[in-house]
This record gives structure tokens, C-alpha cells and sequence, in this order.
């Protein structure tokens, strides 16, 4: 540091030291300074009142920056709309509008004034305000703001803040000309929770135009290095956690995607390729409730999901129903013509579905006890909606295992699925236990649709895009089997999960699918074969 | 036939070229490409019904090996279109686009017609092999093979929507200049791929036809009536059902060969499964294992379509829903069985 600075910074804080002055007790001498017509001396005021460390200078500033601070018969007065005041005493002034003389404020003052703003917020009373100006002042800061930051530190308590001061001082110092500071620096950052951080040091290894690397020094270099590894080192857990976490919400979405299919394709044999649009009407009930409350009852908003989870299962189990009546019952035991009727019935329901409400998305809300999440440490951070579907998913799958175990309909259809005509004579009404079961795995769907109504775009195609996935989930599980469709839409989840950092989304998805395909060669049955001489129909 | 192949060798391309444009017998280029279109499209439903009407094999895939044949043919197209685009390198403008210095290893040869024209059958061919060989051997039949075909080309159309993959992404290949040197602007070269794609046609029609009315054909409804009886006669299913997937999935590659360069684009669009499950309407449409009846079926789908798409887009979907449902409830032998009853009756 050049002894000019040094000197500059002593003052400064000897300037802190000697005035921590009370609130409105602004230097009148640096705030009519404000209003001089030279852009230096509006700096230079500007800096005075920084370095005072008053934050009653930041509403002064703010009017500044959105040019209400002007010019009275030679007094400097905020106008606002409730009237004019005087800047430093804040005495209300009648002020006729044609009396004003504006401030010019060009970009470098604005410039100033937001980081004059972001320090003079370092020292609000409220933590999250401080927390707020610390975030800014660590995304970016310059050499002038290290001193503030230096007597911020000193008296902060919050422990967040003063992580975020420390890494922003790091930062400045990162940019200083001797080595040992810097080192110093690269030191501290390597304690950073920031995600920011990792870049910043990247940075200094990287090679510049020349040749050169960024950082001249090795010694820095070599620090920085390992700062990184340790950073990278203490995220790993965290992350690992999280895509975790995120496999198993996917696989939560491809199951409650699915496990509707799993039934119908699963237990009664129907290629059901209108699936999918069972979602989508599941999503846009959603998207009607919610349209509901938010017109007739605002005050109970956050709840129109409780009501949209019985709506769907309703509005996706009686199409279903409507279907299994009017078209696949007559198509029982020819199973290519099933898939071709059902793909006709998916491209009417869609386009249906667009004459209805546009080929737009629309747009479903998160009720605010879904929006927000909680951090896993590091930047991974875990959205409630998606650890609601996780459990939603768990529910549903409860509840249809009770329903086949534990309920005489249950039953039937276990009945049914293992054996048509055995089940018929001994007097089980199979035409019914049909469509009952249809609409059982439709009003599912409709489920899983309103899971994907609170993660996703709600649109014509919805159902479109989820597909193939639910065939791959059933499939892999192995057909009539709950405990299979549970085990690989999870595992699929995961996979894809993990997958995703080395190959990318779309690679890891290709990958996937070609493991089935290369799968159900090996074992034709799925995971979980059904034992039993039902292998050649 | 013959009057098939006087309309479309003769009297199509001459009321193209030889009529002047103002007279009302004159083809536009409009309905030439709408001809060759639907011939290819033809051809396709031929593939189709060979394998799905005569081994009851459904593939919902095949609209994956329609588009290998084009993709490789419109490698070859690339580059002919040379120096000639927008940023006047060798490289297509999406390779320049994406900061290549040059072609990918995968993109030798393409210059070559010969090599293209190989590849046209070799990919679809290859793929078609590999995928059926352990397929086959697994015995995995009926709705599964139709589920894990779809998957397939879903998964080869995910792979083409990569820029990586160096198919030119999303867009695919578009703006080709010329073939074998001849300009595709001109109406002479359009006229004679026409013409070409109803040589094939005819040819893939002769050829499905023998192979159908062989022994072998015979061997293939038996399998797709009663597999295993088949087999318990000693012979080998595995090997007929190979046989015609690979020559169903050739035939879709050469029909996709013919319609990139008439059509003028191919992008991974072609591959996705929507598209693979229409083609099986139209044989259905037409009539499962009559041949003729499932190229027709393809003419009359897609005309329905570009009649609808013009006079009332926002029908078109529900017309082919009504379709899929129609047919495979009420005309299970298409409209080919119609006519035949109504033989049988008189």
C-alpha cells in the first residue's frame, strides 16, 4: 500500500473513531457539498459522509441516486411526494415545484453512491439488512470500501455476516500488490461457504493473454490450489447429499408418474398410451382449483392444494372410466390395437385440452408453505416442493398398497389379473373390477399430475413428454409388480442423478434408456418376474 | 401398375415441364413434392406392413430408420452444398457456428454419392440388425418389442437434439444446394427425384409382393399366428423375423433417402415417437397385410392431413384420434377389407 493510502486510511479511521456521531447529525457542510456543481467535490462529499459512518446518509443517498435530492433558495431538501424536507434537518419546507433546482447525477456518481449505499448498510442496526449489504459488498467491492469493511468487521456479531465481510475483505486484499497479502487472502477464503469463492480463486490460476498466470507468485498459486481442494473437499458432502436428494425426488415424480400405469398396464395388461394425458388432466385440475380459490376464497389460497388432490383423482379417474367404457373394454386381449386407440385418445384429449385453454403453458403457483427451501450447507439447497412430492409420492404408494392387500376390490382385481375366467365363474363381476381398476390407475395419474403441476410447466404436452418414462419405470419394476415399479423409479431417479455431472442431462438420459433396452434383453420380466407358468400368453 | 407407372414416369413430370404454368393441366411444384412426399411416405407403410401384417411384429421405431437414411443421405447433401453458405466455409454453417475446424471423424467420406447411397442401406441396416439379433434372441415380442422400439428411437432422438452429436441439433441439415451436381431448385431434377421415388416404390412393392407370396411369407404368418407351434415345427423364427425387420428397416432408410432430398430438410423431429406410431396408422388405415392397401393408406392419411393442416388446422388432431380409434375398433382389416367385402357380397 502506497504511504499516501495508508496515510488516507488512518485518517479515515481515526474519523470513525472521533465522530461516531448520533442519528441526523449529518455534516451540513458535506451535504450542501452534495449539491456542488463540480463531479469531484460531489465524490469527495459523498466520501465524507461514508467515512462518518452515519446511516441517516442513506436515504440522503438513495434521493440522490433517484434525483429527489435538489436545490431550495440554497438549502438541500429531499422532495418526495408527501412534501419536501431539509436534507440535513429534515424540517418540512414549502416548496413550490418551480423553485427546485435539480442535482445532476451523472453514472460515475451513481456509481459511487451505490457502494456509498452498500457500506453505509454495513452498519444498519437490523442483521438481515446487513446480511443483505454484506452479500453485495462480497459480489463486488473496491479497494475504497476496505477500510469500512475493516471497522464493520470489528463490530459485527451476526456469524453469517461476518463470514460474508471477511471473504469480501479477502477479496479486496486479493487484488493488492504484495504477495503476502494476498496469500493471506487466499487463506482466508479457503473458510468460505461462498460458492463465489471457488471462482475467484479459479481465477487466479488461470493464464492470462501473455502466457502468464493470473497470480505472478507461486507461493499464491500453490495456496490457492489447495484452498480449492478444501473448499471442494468440505462441499462434498453437502453435494453428495444432495443429488441424492434429487434422485429421489425425480424418482418420486417417474413414480407417481408411473405407478397409475403400473396398475393399468401392470395388472390388467392395457397399453394405455393416453397416460400420460391423464397426468395433464391431473395438472390442469390443479390449475382450476387454484383458479377457484384465487377468485372466490383468496383468504385459504395456500390450501386449494388439499382440495386440488381429490379434484384430480376425481376429473382423471372418471375420464378413465369414460375411456374404459366406451373404447378398450371392446379391445380386451388385443393389446397393439389397445395402444393404437389409446394414442388416438391422447391426441384428441390434447388437443382438447388446447381448444380448452390454449397451447400456452399456464401457470400454477406453489402455495407459499411449498415455496422456499432449506440449505444442505454449501449451495445445495433442497425446495420444499419437491420434498412434499417425495412424501406425497411415499402416501400414495401406501394407499395403493392398501387398497390391493387390504380391500375386497383389492382382491378382485388380484383375482382377476391372475386369472380372467376363474375369477369370472367363481362370480366376480370382471366387467366391473375392470373399470373400477382403470379408474383407479387414471385417478392416480391424476395424482402424479398435481405433484408435477407444483415442479414444472403445466401445458398441452405434459402428459407427452412423461410417456416413455412411465413405460421404462413399468417395465424395468416388472409387470404386476408394486414393490418392482417403487424400486426402479427410484432407481432410475438416482441414476440419472448421478449421472448427470459427467455426462450431461440428455447423455445421462440416452444412457438410461439404452441400459434398459440392453436390461430387458438380459431379463425380459423386469426386475421382479412374476413366478408362475403365466410366461407364454 | 402399369397405370401407376405411366402417370408417375410419364404424364406426372411431362405436365410439370413440358405444359406451360398458366395451364390447367400443369403440376405444380407444390403437388410434385406432395407426390414424392407420399410415395415415401408409401413406401414406409410398405416397410410396415411387412413386418406388422405379415410377422405381427408392431414397431413403433421405424420412423428412427426413416430418419438414419435421410441424416445419412443429407451428409452427403452438406456437402454438395460446398462453399456456397452463409459463412462460405467447407464446414455446414452449424459446424462453424459451433467453433469446429473441421469434420468429425464420423463425417468421412460424406462427399462421396456411392458412399452415401451405402450408407443409406448400411446404418438403418446394421442398427436393424443389432437391435433385432438380442431382441430376437431374448424372445421379447408383442407389446414389449413395441414399447422397447419406441424407446429406442426416442433415446436416438434425444442423441440428434445435441449439437455435440454434430447432426446440426435441433435444426438438423436444411438448405441443400444441389445432388450429383444438378440444382434442387430446379424443376427437372425435382421431376426426376419424383420419378426416382416412384421406381423404388414400384420396386419395393414388387419385392415385398415376392417375398410375402413365397414359402418364406408363409413361414411369417405362421409365426405371427402361432409362434411357438412355428417353432415346434422346426423352424427357426428367430432367423425369418431377422431377416424382415432388417429388410423393413432398409426400406425405411432408402424411403428416407429419397424424401430429404425432394423435402429438403431432416431434423431429429422425424425420430420422435409420435411420428413412428402414425406410420402405423396409416397401414392400419389402409389394411394390415395387403400391401398395396397399407401404401395406399399412407396416401390417403397423409392427404387427409395436408387438407386438414390447411383447411382446419386446429381439427387435424382430432380427425387422426377419430381415425386411430375408427379404424382398429370398426375396420380392423382397413379399408382394404372394405373393398374386399364388399367383393365377397356381390
Amino acid at each position: 500500500m502506497t504511504r499516501n493510502g495508508c496515510w488516507k486510511t488512518i485518517l479515515a479511521l481515526l474519523c470513525f473513531l472521533g465522530v461516531m456521531p448520533a442519528a441526523h447529525a449529518l455534516d451540513p457542510a458535506a451535504v450542501r457539498q452534495l449539491a456542488a456543481e463540480d463531479g469531484d467535490a460531489k465524490l469527495a462529499a459523498i466520501n465524507r459522509l461514508v467515512t462518518e459512518g452515519d446511516v441517516a446518509a442513506i436515504p440522503l443517498f438513495q434521493a440522490m441516486q433517484d434525483d429527489a435530492l435538489q436545490i431550495f433558495i440554497g438549502r438541500v431538501v429531499i422532495v418526495a411526494e408527501d412534501g419536501t424536507k431539509d436534507a440535513v434537518t429534515g424540517e418540512v419546507l414549502d416548496a413550490p415545484p418551480d423553485q427546485l433546482e435539480s442535482i445532476i447525477v451523472n453514472n460515475r456518481i451513481r456509481g459511487a453512491l451505490d457502494s456509498a449505499i452498500a457500506s453505509l448498510r454495513l452498519a444498519a442496526p437490523d442483521p438481515r439488512e446487513r446480511l443483505a449489504a454484506a452479500t453485495a459488498v462480497a459480489a463486488d467491492a473496491g479497494e475504497e470500501m476496505l477500510p469500512l469493511i475493516e471497522r464493520a468487521l470489528a463490530k459485527e456479531t451476526d456469524p453469517g455476516v461476518k463470514a460474508l465481510l471477511v471473504q469480501a475483505g479477502a477479496a479486496i486484499a486479493l487484488k493488492s500488490p504484495e504477495a503476502a497479502r494476498r496469500l493471506q487472502a487466499v487463506q482466508l477464503l479457503a473458510q468460505s461457504e461462498n460458492p463465489q469463492t471457488k471462482l475467484m480463486l479459479a481465477a487466479l490460476l488461470e493464464k492470462n493473454a501473455e502466457g502468464g498466470f493470473a497470480e505472478p507468485d507461486a507461493g499464491v498459486r500453490e495456496a490457492a490450489q489447495k484452498a480449492i481442494s478444501e473448499i471442494d473437499s468440505r462441499a462434498l458432502v453437502p453435494q453428495v447429499l444432495g443429488t441424492l436428494f434429487y434422485g429421489l425426488s425425480l424418482g418420486s415424480v417417474l413414480l407417481l408418474a408411473a405407478l397409475g400405469l403400473a396398475i393399468t398396464f401392470g395388472l390388467m395388461g392395457i397399453i394405455n398410451m393416453a397416460h400420460g394425458e391423464m397426468l395433464m388432466i391431473g395438472a390442469y385440475t390443479t390449475y382450476m382449483v387454484q383458479w377457484l380459490f384465487r377468485n372466490y376464497f383468496p383468504s385459504a389460497f395456500d390450501a386449494y392444494v388439499i382440495v386440488a388432490v381429490p379434484a384430480a383423482f376425481l376429473v382423471a379417474a372418471l375420464v378413465g372410466i369414460a375411456i374404459e367404457r366406451s373404447v378398450i373394454r371392446h379391445l380386451y386381449g388385443r393389446p397393439l390395437e389397445t395402444l393404437l386407440t389409446t394414442w388416438g385418445i391422447s391426441l384428441i384429449l390434447i388437443q382438447l385440452v388446447r381448444t380448452i385453454f390454449g397451447a400456452q403453458n399456464v401457470e400454477v403457483e406453489n402455495p407459499a408453505w411449498m415455496s422456499g427451501g432449506f440449505s444442505l450447507g454449501g449451495d445445495v439447497v433442497l425446495p420444499y416442493n419437491r420434498v412434499m412430492i417425495v412424501f406425497f409420492a411415499a402416501f400414495v404408494v401406501f394407499l395403493v398398497w392398501l387398497f390391493l392387500s387390504r380391500t375386497r376390490l383389492g382382491l378382485y382385481v388380484r383375482a382377476v389379473t391372475q386369472n380372467r375366467q376363474m375369477a369370472d365363474c367363481m362370480g366376480i363381476p370382471t366387467p366391473r373390477v375392470d373399470w373400477m381398476t382403470f379408474g383407479l390407475g387414471s385417478g392416480i395419474a391424476g395424482l402424479g399430475g398435481v405433484a408435477l403441476s407444483q415442479i414444472g410447466n403445466v401445458g398441452p404436452d405434459l402428459g407427452q413428454s412423461y410417456i416413455v418414462d412411465s413405460f421404462m419405470v413399468v417395465v424395468l419394476g416388472g409387470v404386476g409388480q408394486l414393490a418392482g415399479t417403487v424400486i426402479a423409479a427410484i432407481g432410475l431417479g438416482e441414476v440419472n442423478k448421478f449421472l448427470e455431472p459427467f455426462t450431461g442431462a440428455v447423455l445421462g438420459k440416452i444412457f438410461v434408456l439404452a441400459f434398459i433396452i440392453l436390461f430387458i434383453q438380459k431379463r425380459p420380466q423386469g426386475l421382479f418376474a412374476m413366478k408362475g407358468r403365466t410366461a407364454d400368453s | 401398375m402399369a397405370v401407376f407407372a405411366a402417370i408417375v414416369f410419364v404424364a406426372i413430370p411431362l405436365l410439370r415441364l413440358a405444359v406451360p404454368p398458366d395451364h390447367p393441366l400443369h403440376v405444380s411444384d407444390y403437388y410434385l413434392l406432395l407426390l414424392g412426399k407420399f410415395m415415401c411416405y408409401a413406401m414406409v407403410a410398405l416397410a410396415m406392413d411387412l413386418i406388422w401384417g405379415y410377422a405381427g411384429i408392431l414397431s413403433l421405431g421405424h420412423g428412427l430408420f426413416f430418419a438414419l437414411g435421410g441424416y445419412s443421405m443429407g451428409m452427403y447433401l452438406m456437402r454438395e452444398i460446398g462453399t456456397e453458405g452463409q459463412y462460405g466455409s467447407h464446414l455446414p454453417d452449424y459446424m462453424v457456428f459451433l467453433d469446429w475446424k473441421e469434420f468429425p471423424w464420423y463425417w468421412a467420406g460424406s462427399e462421396y454419392f456411392a458412399l452415401a447411397v451405402l450408407k443409406v442401406l448400411l446404418v438403418p441396416g446394421l442398427l436393424a440388425f443389432v437391435f433385432g439379433w438380442f431382441a430376437f434372441r431374448s424372445r421379447i415380442k408383442g407389446v414389449y418389442f413395441s414399447i422397447i422400439t419406441q424407446a429406442l428411437t426416442f433415446a436416438f432422438m434425444l442423441l440428434f437434439f445435441r449439437n455435440d452429436t454434430g447432426f446440426g441439433g435441433n435444426n438438423g441439415f436444411t438448405d441443400f444446394k444441389r445432388i450429383l451436381g444438378f440444382s434442387l431448385a430446379e424443376p427437372g431434377t425435382k421431376a426426376a427425384l419424383m420419378a426416382t421415388t416412384g421406381l423404388f416404390l414400384l420396386l419395393a412393392l414388387l419385392a415385398c409382393r415376392y417375398i410375402v407370396s413365397s414359402k418364406f411369407g408363409r413361414v411369417l404368418a405362421a409365426i405371427r399366428d402361432a409362434e411357438s407351434r412355428t417353432m415346434f415345427c422346426g423352424y427357426n423364427t428367430r432367423h425369418y423375423k431377422l431377416f424382415v425387420w432388417v429388410f423393413s428397416a432398409v426400406l425405411c432408410g432408402i424411403a428416407g433417402a429419397l424424401y430429404v432430398p425432394q423435402v429438403g430438410i431432416i431434423n431429429p423431429g422425424e425420430m420422435s415417437p409420435a411420428n413412428s406410431i402414425e406410420i402405423a396408422i396409416w397401414t392400419a388405415v389402409g389394411g394390415r397385410g395387403t400391401l398395396i392397401g397399407a401404401a395406399a393408406g399412407a396416401g390417403i392419411v397423409n392427404g387427409a392431413k395436408s387438407w386438414f393442416t390447411m383447411a382446419f388446422p386446429e381439427f387435424w388432431l382430432y380427425f387422426l384420434g377419430a381415425l386411430f380409434i375408427v379404424v382398429t375398433l370398426y375396420l380392423p382389416r382397413g379399408l382394404a377389407g372394405l373393398f374386399a367385402r364388399r367383393r365377397d357380397a356381390a
